[in-house]
């Protein structure tokens, strides 16, 4: 499925690994169970690490992690789902995590915009004919009601900004 | 969600497909040539579960054009017209049991 | 009225091309049903029996004069010239084609409405009371919250696909006419220490599985409003359960992890995130309430000449002590318009209806217009020397049934002469009892009684807290309707009891009609309300006599 990082479209440099595979010679994307096991392990590879988590497990537990994983696919099993939204600020704004945050799963253009304002910045597209769209998605407002981690100003703010400087 | 082909349906007399129009969500029934008509009367009846699951298919896949479709049970009178069976498909063909505000009393 | 500025009118332009864009594609194919209905719902857009139904947000339930024009311009020109009001504030058109909902969208935006978060599983219209900023017994203006409220929900990125939808009510007045308790969210504002906060109460909803909200949290100040709220929509993300629709609300969470366990995970959350960008102060609610116009209210005393004149008008005063209670400024009132005529289906009212209340508005009450849940309107500010002009105005129309609060002031859902869910018809049952209940002098001697239908269990017209509620079921094809007695939806909200089996539809009025007679022999005195008799005697006498005559 085409990936696209920060609005471009770009290869996808990360193997999914299975439990039971032993790991290829490239970076890797882990399941959460074999993370939380062979953790200091994985790391020690001279290879970026990868994990994919699930939508039902809470991502603090990530916390030990959060400086070293290059990558956290976090999963839409349906679009209607959205505990991911969730997972994705925690990880961004309260754990600091600075790496790619990959949205998976049932990823379809109506939604790419509010994946953004989560701090996702790489779409696992499923709809060929999404891919041009991101740019034009990702556009489709510019205004925002709320604060998120994204740092856009919100009128609340901008208002009283508004009201201080006159 | 089970394919509608997987579906097993209780098919006990007369049935029709019927579903909402896409565009203006009409009430709408599907024919025998495998189109839609917003007349009961042009509906295809069939009997049988495996011809009303023959039909729900060809319905379903066809949801560009009518969607939410299901079958619905009519009878048929001697001259062979259709008359919806239940108080919600009396009130899909005809409209509410109410005056419309605003309309002449 | 909060007054949109460039920000809210870039916002809803926005909106209205996205979703033009989205009805482009599901018209061309480009996007199924299964993906386009979520979108549309969150556009307020349902396919109901015989077409599409759009339901328009009133935010808490307040309206301009011109916005009520742009209603009854959508009734006339996309639908078939009148709409519905609904118990949570709003107004839904019956029979809009989705083709030319794009355009139906554009003509409300010009007037700063739109259907976002009418429905679909994300936070919906906040409502509140219809009387706010009007009733002397409130502590501060409800609306101020709400319409923050209204900023932080609106297409909230991570609260946009939640388990299920999420409604939030406020009030601000002693007496609850919001409902609070009634509704996944509800607060209640109130001082303590000279601190204006809110009592959080969580988990409350009818439906299915029926449930009084549990108070969480006695008094949070009122600038953690907005972080308290992201607390516990997060850990409704996160918890409530997706794997079945009729547990996904938070009132299941609630009851199934229990309310100290919610309250527990609610407050940790909150204390990672009150003093973030959600945290809220004096100025920046001020900049909210800078967008609230006041009225410019006329120095006026209580009890002018003209009303103490037209009181001598027997119709007149009936309608006066029926319809119209007092304001918090001196020389005006508060006038609730029913929109329960006898034999008309409760909350419609058709485009010249709209029209006409737009422009009485426009002359006795300063432009402003309120819903109420009980689906009539409000004239929140109207001068009391203006109050016989405006009653004769309003009976020329069809709107001055002096019913409110009474037998006939009924609320009921569209049931299943409109509604895909429905089981059974609420309409008829409703304009069978308001024809039966049409004697003036005898539904105010019987005095207040709210009475709700519901068409399903899905409870649309509130039935589980009405003082008598009907919920329609079918039975092999036939309608018939259970009847509970007791239930209310005010600060002491309950549910009501089942009196006993359904009864077909035709049974139905006269068991209503048995239940009031019951109540009007057995009360104490006139001063004792059917509620209060209910309470007293418990459902037993009533069920006897309700059922004897079979």
């Amino acid at each position: 499925m085409p990936l696209v990082k920060n609005g471009k479209p770009v290869a996808d440099a990360f193997v999914a690994v299975a439990d039971e595979d032993t790991l290829p010679d490239a970076p890797v994307l882990v399941s959460a169970t074999r993370l939380l096991a062979e953790g200091e392990a994985l790391f020690a590879r001279n290879h970026p690490v990868g994990v994919i988590w699930p939508n039902d497990k809470d991502v603090l537990l990530l916390e030990p992690f959060v400086d070293r994983l290059a990558v956290v696919a976090l999963i839409f099993p349906k679009f209607r789902d959205g505990r991911a939204y969730s997972q994705a600020r925690l990880l961004r704004e309260r754990l600091g995590f600075k790496g790619e945050l990959r949205a998976t799963g049932n990823v379809l253009r109506d939604q790419f915009l509010l994946m953004v304002r989560c701090g996702f910045d790489a779409l696992e597209i499923v709809k060929e004919g999404d891919v041009a769209a991101v740019e034009k998605e990702i556009h489709s407002y510019s205004v925002f009601y709320q604060p998120t981690g994204d740092g856009r100003p919100v009128p609340l703010r901008a208002r009283l900004a508004a009201a201080r400087g006159a | 969600m089970t394919s509608p082909l997987q579906q097993k349906l209780k098919i006990t007399g007369p049935t029709v497909i019927t579903a909402n129009r896409l565009t203006d969500g009409v009430v709408v029934w599907l024919t025998a040539e495998s189109g839609w008509s917003d007349t009961l009367s042009r509906a295809a009846v069939v009997s049988t579960p495996d011809d009303a699951l023959r039909l729900l298919g060809i319905a379903n896949a066809d949801e560009n054009h009518a969607v939410g479709a299901y079958p619905a049970r009519v009878t048929v009178a001697d001259d062979g017209s259709l008359a919806p069976v239940n108080l919600r498909e009396r009130i899909r063909v005809g409209g509410p049991t109410v005056a419309l505000p605003g309309a002449a009393a | 009225m909060y007054i949109y500025d460039e920000f809210d009118r870039t916002f809803l332009q926005e909106r209205v091309d996205e979703f033009r864009d989205q009805v482009k594609r599901r018209l061309d194919g480009e996007l199924n049903e299964e993906e386009f209905k979520p979108l549309r719902l969150m556009n307020g857009v349902y396919l109901q029996l015989h077409a599409y139904m759009l339901r328009i947000a009133i935010p808490y339930g307040t309206l301009s004069s011109d916005q009520m024009r742009a209603l009854a311009h959508v009734a006339r020109r996309y639908d078939r010239g009148y709409g519905h009001f609904t118990t949570r504030q709003n107004i839904q058109f019956n029979w809009i084609k989705l083709e030319e909902l794009p355009d139906a969208m554009a003509d409300l935006a010009r007037a700063g409405m739109h259907g976002l978060q009418t429905s679909g599983n994300c936070i919906r219209n906040t409502t509140t009371d219809q009387w706010a900023n009007a009733t002397p017994e409130e502590i501060e203006d409800p609306r101020l919250y709400a319409e923050i409220i209204r900023q932080w929900s609106t297409l909230h990125p991570e609260f946009t696909y939640l388990p299920r939808k999420f409604k939030i009510a406020i009030t601000a007045a002693k007496h609850d006419r919001a409902a609070i308790r009634v509704h996944d969210i509800g607060l209640r504002l109130h001082r303590k220490d000279g601190v204006t906060g809110f009592e959080v109460i969580v988990g409350g909803g009818l439906g299915r599985t029926p449930f009084v909200g549990k108070t969480i949290r006695e008094f949070l100040p009122r600038h953690d409003l907005l972080s308290y709220l992201e607390a516990i929509l997060r850990t409704y993300n996160a918890g409530g359960r997706r794997d079945n629709i009729y547990k996904a609300r938070i009132k299941i969470q609630v009851h199934e992890i229990g309310t100290e366990e919610f309250t527990r995970r609610v407050e940790a959350e909150w204390a990672q995130i009150k003093d973030g960008a959600l945290a809220l102060d004096d100025a920046a609610i001020d900049a909210i309430r800078a967008h609230f116009k006041e009225p410019d209210f006329e120095a006026l005393t209580d009890g002018p000449a003209e009303l103490e004149a037209a009181k001598t008008n027997p119709d007149f005063a009936r309608w006066y002590a029926n319809s119209v209670a007092p304001h918090r400024k001196g020389g005006h009132a508060i006038v609730t318009i029913s929109l329960k005529p006898v034999g008309a289906p409760p909350g419609d009212a058709t485009a010249d209806q709209m029209d006409a209340v737009a422009d009485l508005a426009d002359q006795y009450a300063y432009g402003e217009i309120r819903v109420a849940h009980e689906q009539n309107l409000t004239l929140p500010h109207v001068r009391q020397k203006d109050l016989f002009t405006l009653w004769q105005a309003l009976d020329a129309q069809g709107l001055a049934t002096p019913n409110i609060g009474l037998i006939s002031d009924i609320i009921a859902c569209p049931g299943l002469d409109y509604c895909a869910l429905a089981n059974a018809r609420s309409i008829p049952l409703a304009q069978d009892l308001t024809k039966r209940f049409a004697d003036l002098d005898r539904i105010a001697d019987i005095g207040r009684v709210h009475l709700n239908i519901s068409g399903c269990i899905n409870a649309c017209g509130h039935h589980h807290v009405g003082h008598i509620g009907i919920l329609g079921v079918e039975k092999q094809d036939q309608e018939f309707y259970q009847i509970t007695l007791g239930g209310k939806a005010n600060h002491k909200a309950k549910l009501g009891e089942l009196l006993g089996p359904a009864v077909p539809e035709n049974e139905v009025v006269n068991v209503v009609e048995r239940i009031l007679d019951t109540y009007v022999e057995l009360r104490t005195s006139k001063q004792e309300t059917f509620i209060a008799a209910v309470q007293r005697l418990g459902i037993e006498p009533f069920k006897e006599r309700a059922y004897a005559a079979r």
